[in-house]
C-alpha cells in the first residue's frame, strides 16, 4: 500500500492497514502524537477503527521546542 | 495573593517561556526551572518517522503534571494553517484548550499578519479554544482581539528574536489602559531591564524565549528574568514616584547642619 506520510512516499507490503497498525509499523506506539488523514484529524480513540487506503495522505505531528 | 489569571486558572509566575533554541533538553529544563515559569510554549511539527524511535521528546523533560503547555502556531502564515495546527495540538494534548495564536506576515521580520490573526482568532474562539494572541502593538487591533473573545493579548515589544526591548511603551500603555483581559509582552525582550520595564508599565506578564536561550549563560539569564519580572510587578503595584526635572527636596534634613 502506498501512503504519503509527512510529505514522504512510503510503500507497505500490506493490503489492509489501520491507523493503529501504521503507528506500530512506524515504531511510534505509545508516543504522544496527533494524526491528520487527508486533512481531517483522526482522534486517538479512532486509530483502531480507521482503515487506510492506497494514496492516503497523513500528517503525524508531535510537540517540539518553540517560542 | 497577586496572581496572573488566564482563562480561569491562576499562576504565581508572570514569566512565560519558550522551549526552543536550547542546546539540549537538559538545558531547556534547567533554564525553565531557573525561570520559575509555569506556562511553557511548544511548537507542533511533523514527527520524525523511522530512524530514531527511542529518541527522547521535549515533553519527557517537561511533564504535563508540572507545566501548562501553550502550543503555538509559529511558522504559520495563514489563518487556515494556524487553526489547523492548533486543532492538531488540541488532539495531541488530550483536549487542551489554552493556545498561543500567532500568524506571521513576513519571514524576514516575522512581523505578525493581523488580518489573518483576527480571522484565526474568530474561528478558534468559536471552536472553544482559550486564545492568547501574539499581535502588533496597535491599540485598536488589541481591542478587536479582546472583543472577539481572546483570553489575553500579547503585543510585541519589538520583533521576534531581535532583543531590541520595548520600542513603543506609549502604545503598550494605551493597550493596557483599554484592556479588560491580561496584556502580556511577547517578543523582543533582550535583557532583564526590558522585562522589568514591561511589568512596570502594567503588563500582566512577559513571554520570552530567545532572551534566555541565546544568553551566554541561559540558566543565569532565566533566573535574572524571573527576578526582573517580579521586581517590575512589585514596582508597578508600589506605584512609582513622579518624574520631575529636579526637586529641591533633598532626602536628608535641611535643618541641624553644623556651622
Amino acid at each position: 500500500m502506498h501512503l504519503l506520510i509527512n510529505g514522504n512516499s512510503r510503500d507497505f507490503d500490506h493490503s489492509s492497514l489501520t491507523v493503529e497498525a501504521l503507528v506500530t509499523l512506524l515504531g511510534l506506539q505509545g508516543k504522544r502524537l496527533a494524526i491528520e488523514l487527508n486533512g481531517d484529524i483522526v482522534p486517538r480513540s479512532a486509530f483502531q477503527a480507521t482503515a487506510l487506503k492506497a494514496g492516503d495522505k497523513l500528517e503525524i505531528v508531535g510537540a517540539v521546542g518553540g517560542g | 495573593m497577586d496572581t496572573l489569571n488566564i482563562a480561569g486558572k491562576s499562576y504565581h509566575s508572570r514569566l512565560l517561556v519558550g522551549t526552543g533554541k536550547y542546546k539540549d533538553f537538559t538545558e531547556t529544563r534547567a533554564a525553565i526551572d531557573a525561570s520559575g515559569a509555569q506556562i511553557v510554549t511548544v511548537a507542533i511539527r511533523r514527527t520524525n518517522i523511522g530512524q530514531n524511535a527511542g529518541e527522547a521528546s521535549l515533553l519527557d523533560y517537561l511533564p504535563p503534571e508540572e507545566f501548562t503547555y501553550l502550543p503555538n502556531t509559529a511558522g504559520c502564515y495563514s489563518a487556515d494553517d494556524a487553526v489547523r495546527t492548533l486543532r492538531l495540538a488540541r488532539e495531541l494534548l488530550d483536549g487542551h484548550k489554552l493556545v498561543k495564536l500567532e500568524v506571521l506576515g513576513d519571514p524576514r521580520t516575522l512581523y505578525p499578519n493581523m488580518i489573518e490573526t483576527l480571522k484565526a482568532a474568530e474561528t478558534l474562539v468559536k471552536d472553544g479554544f482559550d486564545v492568547m494572541v501574539y499581535c502588533s502593538d496597535d491599540p485598536i487591533i488589541a481591542k478587536q482581539l479582546e472583543d472577539i473573545g481572546c483570553c489575553a493579548v500579547m503585543p510585541l515589544a519589538s520583533l521576534i528574536g531581535s532583543g531590541m526591548g520595548i520600542l513603543n511603551p506609549w502604545n503598550l500603555q494605551i493597550i493596557i489602559e483599554n484592556a479588560n483581559i491580561p496584556v502580556l509582552v511577547d517578543a523582543g525582550v533582550g535583557t532583564a531591564s526590558d522585562a522589568a520595564i514591561a511589568m512596570e508599565l502594567g503588563c500582566q506578564g512577559v513571554l520570552m524565549n530567545t532572551a534566555i536561550a541565546a544568553a551566554r549563560d541561559p540558566i543565569l539569564m532565566a533566573s535574572a528574568m524571573k527576578r526582573a519580572v517580579e521586581a517590575g510587578r512589585d514596582a508597578y503595584l508600589a506605584g512609582r514616584m513622579p518624574k520631575k526635572l529636579y526637586s529641591a527636596a533633598p532626602s536628608s534634613p535641611t535643618s541641624g547642619m553644623i556651622e
